[in-house]
């Protein structure tokens, strides 16, 4: 057999980085997140001292202060366990930029270890744990926004859409652009506002134009700023993390 | 946020740009255009990434042998009777170019399609010392009798229509009607610059390559117009910066391929010129001087930084540019440098310091799309980081120019707090809490939320938090 059975590849117990942007604007998603996580069978460990990735001061250049944060994420996910993320920002940053931030320091095989064992949320569904979802939902329509970072930095390209396919009565209206920017970029949105705010408005009326309720998402950057931006124009469309979602569509009542 | 006066104003020029809707439907149908047509010209992902790997590694290696291989190029050429110059500034390269002008007697020139020459302001320089510098790319040609700079580095003009363009031409060529037929309009410019090649008394081109190993200059076109200009002229002067040398001639097929495929979606170009000498013994056409000014302006001080020194890979083909939302938005004009778009951002801050174009060091949502197109693998959105930690928080012994030089208090102060606050656990989990409890008592419009809310609603916290939850919800913590 050339295709491992998921159990196989299952681990006992994993840790959940529940990031600043779900903690405090997505905690419902954050929790979904969670939820899909221990259907399958998985020990899911929230620690408690968890703050943020520090992607906000490693891409305004001020690295000592990301460091110093990064190292107590590190520090609190000590034990040998995949780390599960429901954004593909922040998991970008810890997979990718950790161990750059550690270089010529004794803590650099602690960082590199840490990024070994990141995983965007959807990417460990479809390919860890191999997840068979039934839809137990109406017949909706969603749209789909990637995550540039998830896109580009962590290569989730089919993941979400591979869930989504497994929901009978989904339909997914495709997003003219989808791989365009949003406009958030952490603080782009705050130091380029009025380009920021063209790039939101473009993908606000993008997102419109499909007639879909809901749009769906897998960063809460991206889904603050648009939501945000339909929010504002009185528009009814629905921005929801896919985590949350899934779990509501698939969740026994 | 204030605009900032003086030449340095891109917040200023990219505020007025957004407000252009007429500028914004040109950019965004250009570049959505480009998009499309470069895609199409790289359908297997696994060719694209094999090809984009050779690309890079000719030019890195171009680049880690800057010195031997520009040596090996100046010794080439000279054997071929072309004769290179040297220039440091872009002063020393006008002054060159002026110098060699003088020594033909040339009042009238014609040119070809330059970046490094945008660069120099050559055309503007040339004018003050009483000589004729005529653009004859058609695009060029139409910013040029508009008295403009360059949108983009493939495509100068593309920030107007073609009424626009219609309009320009009706009014500043003598006896031209007014027409917004295209093929009428080229005709139109066609004429003017036709007699203008044969009256040039030189011809200055740009260089896609310098073959080190043949001293041949390649050059990329598709009007014809870098053939006239540098074939039927007594002298051409071909313009380089440093980093436009490659090794070998079997180097130049995959950068070409790269290049067209990537600028504008074309398998091969209609001219693809290979300049090997003047024009020899019983020769009857060509140039009887050739002369290769070949320029620095800043690009060795790139070369020594073995992850900035990616920034001189660039073979110039603007896909960073066509797949830029920010570009897309405001246009090349607004960036104020000579390089717009993502190449720009990472360029111009190296050779104007990193504290003095801070601004476009920021102007970046860091969304990868550029870095996702380069033919030649630039990482630009790391490089993007990477100054804009050189502005705040240089590395020891940086080489960059301008290193902490964009370092505020104000800022540094935020910062600061924003690092104690995370890496605090109980003291982010007490924030947390008063947010989830403050949140919706957060007025409509804070000053700090300003920016945010010119088109967004007040991004409000849940009323609990995640750690609120998983804690109630007995998700285990260790």
């Amino acid at each position: 057999m050339t295709d491992p059975s998921p159990s196989k590849l299952k681990p006992p117990a994993v840790y959940y980085y529940g990031t600043c942007l779900v903690d405090l604007f997505y905690p419902e998603a954050g929790l979904s997140g969670i939820r899909l996580l221990e259907r399958e069978g998985l020990r899911v460990i929230y620690p408690r001292d968890q703050t943020c990735c520090g992607q906000p001061a490693y891409n305004s250049g001020y690295v000592s202060e990301a460091r110093e944060v990064a190292r107590v994420q590190i520090e609190r996910f000590s034990q040998p366990y995949p780390i599960v993320v429901p954004s593909g920002s922040c998991a970008a940053m810890m997979k990718r930029h950790y161990p750059s931030l550690f270089e010529g320091d004794p803590f650099l095989p602690r960082a590199e270890e840490f990024a070994g064992r990141i995983h965007e949320l959807t990417s460990f569904l479809v390919h860890v744990l191999q997840v068979r979802l039934v839809d137990l939902g109406e017949p909706v329509q969603v749209t789909w926004h990637s995550s540039c970072h998830a896109l580009r930095e962590m290569g989730i390209v089919g993941e979400p859409a591979a869930l989504l396919a497994q929901l009978a009565r989904v339909e997914v209206v495709p997003l003219a652009r989808e791989s365009e920017c949003c406009g958030f970029g952490g603080t782009f949105a705050v130091r380029h506002p009025e380009i920021s705010a063209a790039m939101v408005e473009d993908k606000a009326a993008d997102v419109v134009a499909t007639g879909a309720p809901t749009l769906l998402s897998g960063d809460g950057g991206c889904l603050l700023n648009i939501a945000g931006r339909l929010e504002a124009t009185g528009q009814r469309v629905r921005p929801l993390h896919i985590a949350e979602f899934l779990w509501e569509r698939t969740r026994a009542r | 946020m204030r605009a900032e006066p003086g030449p340095h104003g891109f917040r200023a020029a990219a505020s007025s740009a957004l407000k252009d809707p007429g500028l914004r439907a040109n950019f965004r149908r250009a570049m959505d255009g480009l998009i499309s047509k470069r895609a199409a010209q790289f359908p297997d992902p696994a060719e694209w990434r094999a090809m984009r790997n050779l690309g890079a590694a000719i030019r890195a290696r171009s680049v880690a042998n800057l010195p031997a291989l520009l040596e090996r190029l100046e010794a080439s050429c000279t054997r071929r009777g072309i004769e290179v110059r040297w220039a440091e500034t872009i002063e020393e390269a006008n002054g060159v170019v002026l110098e060699i002008l003088r020594s033909h007697g040339a009042t009238h020139v014609v040119k070809g399609k330059s970046m490094v020459s945008e660069e120099m302001h050559l055309n503007e320089f040339l004018e003050e010392h009483g000589i004729e510098s005529l653009e004859s790319d058609l695009g060029e040609y139409i910013i040029q009798l508009d008295g403009e700079t360059p949108s983009h580095i493939i495509m100068p003009a593309i920030h107007k229509n073609r009424q626009q363009i219609a309009r320009l031409l009706g009014e500043k060529i003598r006896g031209a009607r007014y027409t917004e037929d295209v093929d009428e309009l080229t005709g139109i410019a066609r004429r003017v610059l036709r007699k203008k090649f044969f009256e040039a008394d030189a011809g200055i081109s740009g260089v896609n390559f310098a073959v080190a190993e043949t001293g041949t200059l390649c050059l990329v076109e598709n009007e014809g117009n870098g053939r006239m200009s540098t074939h039927v002229p007594p002298v051409h002067i071909a313009l380089m910066g440093i980093e436009k040398v490659v090794e070998n001639l079997e180097d130049v097929p995959p950068l070409y391929s790269l290049l067209t495929r990537s600028a504008t979606g074309q398998s091969i170009t209609t001219y693809f010129n290979m300049i090997s000498g003047p024009r020899g013994a019983g020769e009857k056409d060509g140039p009887f001087s050739v002369y290769l000014v070949i320029l620095d302006n800043g690009r060795s001080r790139i070369s020594q930084d073995p992850e900035l020194s990616a920034t001189l890979r660039c073979i110039r083909c603007g896909a960073c540019m066509n797949h830029c939302p920010v570009y897309t938005r405001v246009g090349g004009h607004a960036y104020e440098a000579t390089y717009p778009g993502p190449i720009g951002k990472i360029l111009t801050p190296q050779t104007e310091g990193v504290g003095a174009r801070r601004d476009l060091v920021e102007a970046s949502s860091l969304c990868g799309a550029c870095g996702e197109v380069c033919p030649v693998g630039i990482p630009i959105p790391e490089l993007i980081v990477r100054l804009r930690r050189e502005a705040a928080e240089p590395a020891p012994g940086s080489t960059v120019a301008g290193a902490g030089t964009g370092r505020s208090r104000a800022e540094s102060f935020a910062w600061w707090l924003w690092e104690r606050a995370h890496r605090r656990p109980a003291l982010y989990r007490l924030l947390g809490f008063a947010a989830t409890r403050l949140g919706r008592f957060v007025p409509g419009r804070l000053p700090v939320l300003a920016a945010w809310t010119s088109v967004r609603t007040t991004p409000r916290p849940a009323s609990r938090s995640l750690h609120e939850l998983a804690k109630r919800a007995g998700v285990p913590h260790e």
